[in-house]
């Protein structure tokens, strides 16, 4: 086992001559809240792809608990245990709150139930589902949202959309949660409340997280420890404040 | 009362499209893809059916529906998961392909003579003057059942909710855990199943087949597909009992019945130029 849950080396990606990014080393350690933040094109997003298996690297490689997931597909990287959460919502839209939730449980083994089971109605099918609805709803609750169980999911509004798609990436049960920007679009009262959440994550579930967040603000109110990208590489790393204050990220920020 | 004869009929014809526009509208809704190899698996299982027929009827159907269901997972995992990414064009014109490989392959095995499958002689239920085919009233409970137990299914159960996620957002579904290759072979396996099925109805109908006996049928459900809305499941059982009905009234008038496929299809050219989207497609919306 390896001291960090998330460890990249030199992970880096080119797309055609373009290196989107370059050389990043993130060490993440158990229970952290950890934040990826620089301006808009930095990459961040890309770290995230290449994460989640969405891209392969091309440089480098990344292990959650020592244990290397490049050239994973999406789903098994998933099932090894890292969910997300997209910069601009992926919901299930013309699904209810709960069944997009059933979704994220899918996989996990508590709800074994085979196909032929469900097509021949058998009684463990009728377990399964109730189970799986039951827990659904155990993992909204977390969120607030048991009440709009029934909603289709279009019909949310916002914030809750955001909180639902976080839902859903808890109900995969990860150990490491990449949050895309949770707080992007949301008022001051929404982000205070996200903040509560995913404190109550890391608290309750010990889930290890790692975010993506424009609102520098939210960002040094929740993170133990950052890495600053601009242009694909890391020009600041370390705690919160001190990486924020560094003269080289206020520069990317600010502009000389 | 001829009348109502007639509308039985129509709904027993309009179940077997049904099933079989439920192939392509499912394979359409998750795959992103029109199969239209989907007719010529109709045809591989009427032939299964025929080549084990001398053992026993029921041995027979399994048979096809088995075989069938394996030819449908091949033809996907062999000609269409390669191309999985590519551009849509490209798989269409595998699909014909497909196709055509079935129906040659079939001609090589069997002949392009029509052959004939006796599966049984189910009589005719009378009532009064009236005269109902037992093969049409099994036809119609047997579809009936499919489509409630393939809704139930869909609906809820794990499986079904893996495929309504891989139809909505593929990527997502993807990084939920869901294995989107087995989710589209399922939905393979299960079309091709219903196939195997739509053959045994035919040729209790009509007990007759030729390498191109898939064609028209296949031709015909993926209309009822389209005028149901691809896409959408409930749309293709719409589609596929009205289309049904249409053919058995149209048949049903000597004056018009020469043109009985002329109506079908012009039927749904009136339909897409009403509402493009089909009766019940809506824009992203029950997709599967």
């Amino acid at each position: 086992m390896s001291e960090f849950v998330l460890e990249t080396k030199n992970l880096g990606i080119s797309f055609g001559g373009l290196k989107a990014v370059n050389d990043v080393n993130l060490q993440i350690k158990q229970g952290e809240i950890y934040g990826l933040i620089g301006p808009n094109g930095a990459g961040k997003t890309t770290v995230f792809n290449i994460l989640t298996g969405v891209y392969q690297p091309t440089e480098g490689t990344f292990y959650l608990n020592g244990r290397e997931l490049r050239k994973l597909p999406q789903e098994k990287i998933n099932h090894a245990g890292i969910a997300r959460t997209f910069q601009n919502i992926r919901l299930f839209n013309n699904m209810t709150v709960r069944r997009n939730v059933m979704v994220g449980l899918h996989n996990r083994p508590e709800f074994k139930c085979t196909m032929l089971e469900s097509m021949l109605r058998l009684p463990r099918h009728f377990k399964c589902e109730r189970e799986m609805k039951k827990k659904a709803v155990e993992i909204l609750e977390i969120f607030g949202l048991a009440d709009e169980r029934n909603t289709l999911a279009c019909n949310l509004p916002y914030g809750k959309q955001r909180k639902l798609e976080i839902a859903r990436a808890l109900a995969t049960e990860p150990k490491l949660l990449l949050l895309d920007e949770p707080a992007a679009g949301m008022n001051p009262h929404e982000t205070e409340d996200l903040r509560q959440t995913v404190k109550l994550l890391r608290e309750k579930y010990d889930i290890t997280i790692l975010l993506i967040e424009h609102d520098l603000k939210f960002v040094s109110g929740i993170c133990d420890r950052i890495t600053v990208l601009n242009f694909g590489t890391v020009i600041a790393s370390g705690n919160t404040k001190d990486a924020l204050s560094d003269p080289e990220v206020v520069r990317a920020y600010i502009g000389k | 009362m001829e009348l109502l004869i007639t509308f039985v009929n129509g709904l027993s014809l309009g179940g077997i499209y049904a099933m079989i526009a439920l192939g392509y509208t499912m394979v359409y809704g998750i795959a992103k893809m029109l199969n239209f190899a989907h007719g010529d698996v109709i045809m591989v299982g009427g032939y299964m059916i025929l080549l084990f027929l001398p053992i026993n009827p029921i041995v027979a159907i399994i048979a096809a529906i088995i075989f069938c269901t394996v030819v449908g997972i091949v033809i996907e995992k062999v000609a269409y998961k390669p191309l999985r990414g590519a551009s849509p064009l490209a798989v269409l014109i595998t699909a014909i392909g497909v196709s055509y490989l079935l129906q040659s392959v079939a001609q090589i095995a069997f002949g392009s003579a029509s052959r004939f499958v006796v599966i049984a002689n189910l009589g005719t239920l009378k009532i009064g003057s009236l005269a109902i085919g037992y093969s049409t009233i099994i036809t119609l409970i047997c579809s009936m059942i499919v489509m409630i137990g393939l809704n139930l299914f869909v609906k809820f159960s794990k499986t079904g909710r893996a495929m309504i996620a891989v139809s909505e957002d593929k990527g997502a579904a993807q990084l939920m855990g869901i294995n989107v290759n087995n989710i589209i072979m399922i939905t393979f396996a299960i079309g091709s199943a219903l196939a195997a099925l739509a053959s045994l109805f035919f040729l209790l109908k009509a007990p007759s087949i030729t390498p191109t006996f898939g064609a028209l049928p296949g031709i015909k459900a993926f209309t009822a597909a389209v005028i149901g809305g691809i896409g959408s499941i409930p749309g293709a059982m719409v589609g596929g009992l009205l289309l049904g009905v249409i053919e058995c009234f149209a048949q049903s008038v000597p004056a018009i019945a020469p043109y009985t496929d002329a109506i079908e299809f012009s039927i749904l050219i009136i339909i897409l130029l009403v509402k493009p989207t089909g009766l019940l497609g809506k824009k992203r919306r029950e997709k599967v």
